[in-house]
C-alpha cells in the first residue's frame, strides 16, 4: 500500500526494549502525533523512521519498498530536532538552502527557494541574518523551512515546540497544522503534550513502555480509549471499578447504571468517564450519593470534586450550567451509560 | 547587569597577584633578554653592557634566513599535521561511550609524561636500520631489507607531531565534546553523507577552535630544539637549535638573545596575521 507502514519494529538497547513490536500504517498526507510520557519510546521510533537509529528487527515500508537499509541521507525526509540544530556558522538563508547546496543547486536556485520558504514561514527578508540573532519562535520557523526545502516525502518533528512559551506554542501548533494541510505532506510529530496532539493530529498514536497502545483519530482516542493508561493519559478522566451482579446489571460504586453492558465473560472491570459527562443533581433516584469536597472555579470551567464510596469523582461544568454546589454539600452523581467506557482492569 | 568601573586602588587588588607573576616571570626575563641582545660580546668573559646592533646585523645573512624559514615551515607543518590527525580522531573519540573516552584520555596524558629526550631516542631506535620498524616490514614481506629512516626531515616531523599530538587532542577535546550531536544528524537528514556532514558542519562550526589550536601547536613546535638534533641532519636544525648552540656551547649570549627576540617577533607576526585573516573571513 502507499504511505508509511511500520512492521513489527523492535529496538532493544541491551536488555531494554525501547520500542516493542510496533505496527502502524499511515496513508499519505496524514498528520501523526506520537504521544506518550517520557521514555515511552516515541523519539526512538521517530529516529528509526529517520534512519538515525537502526531497528533491531522489523521493517519500515514507504510506498511498499523497505527503506530500513537506506541510510538517512538518501531517504528524502525533513526533520526538525528538539534542539532545532540550526547551523550556527550559516545565515538564515544558507541554513534553509543547505539541502539544495548538498545536491549541487546553483546559487540562484538556492536563493530563490530560500526566499520562497521564508515567505511561507512569514519571515521574508530574513535571509542574510545570522541565526544567533533570531528569537525562539523565529528559529523554530527557520528549522521548519529548512526541513521542507526539498519538499520531502516525510516530515518528522521531535518535540519541536517544547522550547517555546505556552502562548507561542499554541499559536505555532495551529500554524504547523495549517502548513501541513496546505502542503499535504505526511508528518510525524513526537510530543508528550496531549493538547498539542489533539490540536494537530489526524492520527494520534499513544505509546507507553515501548508499545503502541492505541492509534486512532483524536476524538476516538478521547471518547473510546483502548485501556486505562490511554484514558488516563489523554485528558482528565474518572477511573472507577465496575462489577456485574447476578442478573447482569453493571454497577459502579454500588449503584446500577442502566443501559451499561460489559463484554461477555467479564465480571470485574474499570469504567472511564470524562468529567464533562458526569452529572450532578439532587440526592436520590439512580444517582450515586456523594459529598462535595472542593469546588475549583476557573471562570471558563468549574471543576467539582465529589467523594463517593471512598473515591473522588471529578465533574466539569461550564458557568452556564453552573452546578449550584458548595463544599460539604450532599449531591447525587449520575453517570450516563453512553459516556462510560468499559476497560479491562 | 552593568558593572561599575573600578574606582579605588582596592578595586584593582584582584589584579595584583597575576600582575606580579607576569612581571617576575615574563616582563623581567624578557626585558633582560632584549637588553642583552644589544650588548657587546666579550670573547674572554661573558658580555659587556653596550648598545650595538652587531648581533642583529650578523643575523641578516642568507644562512640565518634559510634557518628561520625552515623553522617556521617545520612548525607550520607540525601544526597542520597535528590538527589534521587530531581533529577527526578527537571527534570520533567524543562519540564513544564515556568509559572508552576516559581510557583514551588517560593513555594520551601518559604520553605527556615522556620528556623530549625519551621521545627522541625512542623514535631514533624505531627508525634505525638494526632495530627499527623496517625490520617488521621485511618480516611481513613489504620490504627487501631493513633501512635506516633517519636522519631525515620526515623523522624530525614524525617525532615532533608525536610529541605535540596529545596537546592538540586535549585542546580540541572540550570544544568537540560540547558540540551538539544533532547538528550532524540534521545535516544527514538534509541529505549530506556522514563525511560531507562532518566537513560542512563540524569543521566550520569549530573554525575558531581549529585556528586557536593551529597557533598553539605552531608556537609549541617552534620551541623544539632536541628532536631536530636527534632525528635530523644539521640541515634540519631549527633556529631554536642554533640559539641553544650559541647560548650554551659558544657562550655568545648577546647573539643568542638577538636570535630569540627575532624568533619571538616573527612568531607574533605570523600569529597576528592568522588572526587577521580569520577575522576578515568571519566578517564576510
Amino acid at each position: 500500500m502507499s504511505g508509511l507502514v511500520l512492521k513489527d519494529i523492535t529496538k532493544s538497547f541491551g536488555n531494554f526494549k525501547a520500542v516493542d513490536t510496533a505496527n502502524l500504517s499511515v496513508p499519505h498526507g496524514k498528520f501523526v502525533c506520537l504521544l506518550g510520557p517520557s521514555g515511552c519510546g516515541k523519539t526512538t521510533l521517530l529516529r528509526m523512521i529517520a534512519g538515525l537509529e537502526d531497528p533491531s528487527s522489523g521493517e519500515i515500508l514507504l510506498d511498499g519498498t523497505d527503506i530500513t537499509p537506506v541510510p538517512t541521507h538518501k531517504r528524502n525526509l525533513g526533520m526538525v530536532f528538539q534542539s532545532l540544530a540550526l547551523f550556527p556558522h550559516l545565515s538564515v538563508g544558507d541554513n534553509i538552502a543547505y539541502p539544495l547546496r548538498i545536491r549541487g543547486a546553483s546559487r540562484d536556485e538556492q536563493k530563490k527557494r530560500s526566499d520562497e520558504l521564508l515567505k511561507l514561514i512569514h519571515l521574508p527578508g530574513f535571509a542574510d541574518r545570522p541565526v544567533a540573532k533570531l528569537s525562539g519562535g523565529q528559529r523554530q520557523r527557520v528549522a521548519i523551512a529548512r526541513a521542507l526545502a526539498l519538499s520531502p516525502k516525510l516530515f518528522l518533528l521531535d518535540e519541536p515546540l517544547s522550547a517555546l512559551d505556552a502562548k507561542l506554542r499554541e499559536a505555532m501548533q495551529v500554524e504547523l497544522r495549517q502548513l501541513q494541510q496546505r502542503l499535504g505532506i505526511t508528518t510525524f510529530v513526537v510530543t508528550h503534550d496531549q493538547r498539542e496532539a489533539m490540536t494537530m493530529a489526524d492520527l494520534v498514536v499513544v505509546m507507553g513502555h515501548g508499545k503502541i497502545l492505541q492509534a486512532a483519530p483524536p476524538i476516538e482516542i478521547y471518547r473510546r480509549p483502548a485501556d486505562a493508561f490511554v484514558a488516563d493519559f489523554i485528558g482528565m478522566t474518572n477511573l472507577l471499578d465496575a462489577e456485574v451482579d447476578r442478573v447482569g446489571r453493571v454497577s459502579v460504586l454500588g449503584q446500577a447504571i442502566p443501559g451499561l453492558t460489559m463484554p461477555e465473560g467479564l465480571t470485574r472491570a474499570s469504567v472511564s468517564i470524562r468529567p464533562e459527562d458526569v452529572h450532578l443533581g439532587p440526592v436520590g433516584g439512580d444517582a450515586i450519593a456523594g459529598t462535595v469536597t472542593f469546588v475549583r472555579d476557573l471562570g471558563g470551567t468549574i471543576e467539582t470534586f465529589v467523594e463517593a464510596g471512598g473515591k473522588i469523582i471529578v465533574a466539569v461544568a461550564t458557568p452556564r450550567e453552573r452546578p449550584d454546589v458548595v463544599a460539604g454539600q450532599q449531591v447525587g452523581v449520575t453517570l450516563p451509560a453512553e459516556a462510560c467506557v468499559v476497560l479491562k482492569s | 547587569m552593568k558593572r561599575e568601573a573600578p574606582k579605588s586602588l582596592a578595586d584593582y587588588s584582584p589584579l595584583f597577584f597575576p600582575g606580579l607573576m607576569l612581571i617576575v616571570f615574563f616582563v623581567i626575563p624578557f626585558s633582560t633578554m632584549i637588553a642583552v641582545s644589544f650588548f657587546q660580546r666579550d670573547p674572554s668573559g661573558f658580555y659587556t653592557p653596550d648598545f650595538v646592533f652587531t648581533n642583529y646585523a650578523r643575523f641578516l645573512s642568507l644562512f640565518f634566513a634559510k634557518v628561520l624559514g625552515f623553522s617556521l615551515m617545520l612548525a607550520v607543518m607540525v601544526a597542520i599535521c597535528c590538527v589534521v590527525i587530531a581533529f577527526p580522531f578527537t571527534f570520533l573519540l567524543t562519540r564513544r561511550p564515556r568509559k572508552v573516552q576516559t581510557v583514551w584520555l588517560v593513555c594520551l596524558l601518559s604520553v605527556l609524561s615522556l620528556s623530549e629526550v625519551i621521545i627522541g631516542f625512542a623514535w631514533s631506535t624505531l627508525f634505525s636500520r638494526t632495530a627499527g620498524i623496517t625490520n617488521l616490514f621485511v618480516a611481513i614481506g613489504l620490504m627487501k631489507e631493513p633501512v635506516a629512516l633517519l636522519p631525515s626531515f620526515w623523522a624530525v616531523l614524525t617525532g615532533m607531531v608525536y610529541q605535540a599530538l596529545p596537546y592538540t587532542i586535549l585542546v580540541l577535546y572540550p570544544a568537540l565534546v560540547r558540540l551538539d550531536p544533532t547538528l550532524l544528524e540534521a545535516a544527514r537528514t538534509l541529505g549530506a553523507s556522514p563525511v560531507r556532514a562532518f566537513m560542512n558542519v563540524v569543521v566550520p562550526a569549530l573554525r575558531n577552535t581549529i585556528v586557536a589550536t593551529l597557533i598553539m601547536v605552531f608556537v609549541f613546535a617552534l620551541g623544539s630544539y632536541l628532536l631536530p638534533q636527534i632525528l635530523g641532519r644539521p640541515s634540519h636544525w631549527t633556529l631554536s637549535v642554533l640559539i641553544t648552540d650559541q647560548a650554551i656551547y659558544q657562550s655568545n649570549m648577546p647573539f643568542a638573545a638577538a636570535m630569540a627576540v627575532f624568533l619571538v617577533l616573527m612568531s607574533l607576526a605570523l600569529v597576528g596575521l592568522t588572526l587577521l585573516v580569520g577575522r576578515r573571513e568571519n566578517a564576510l
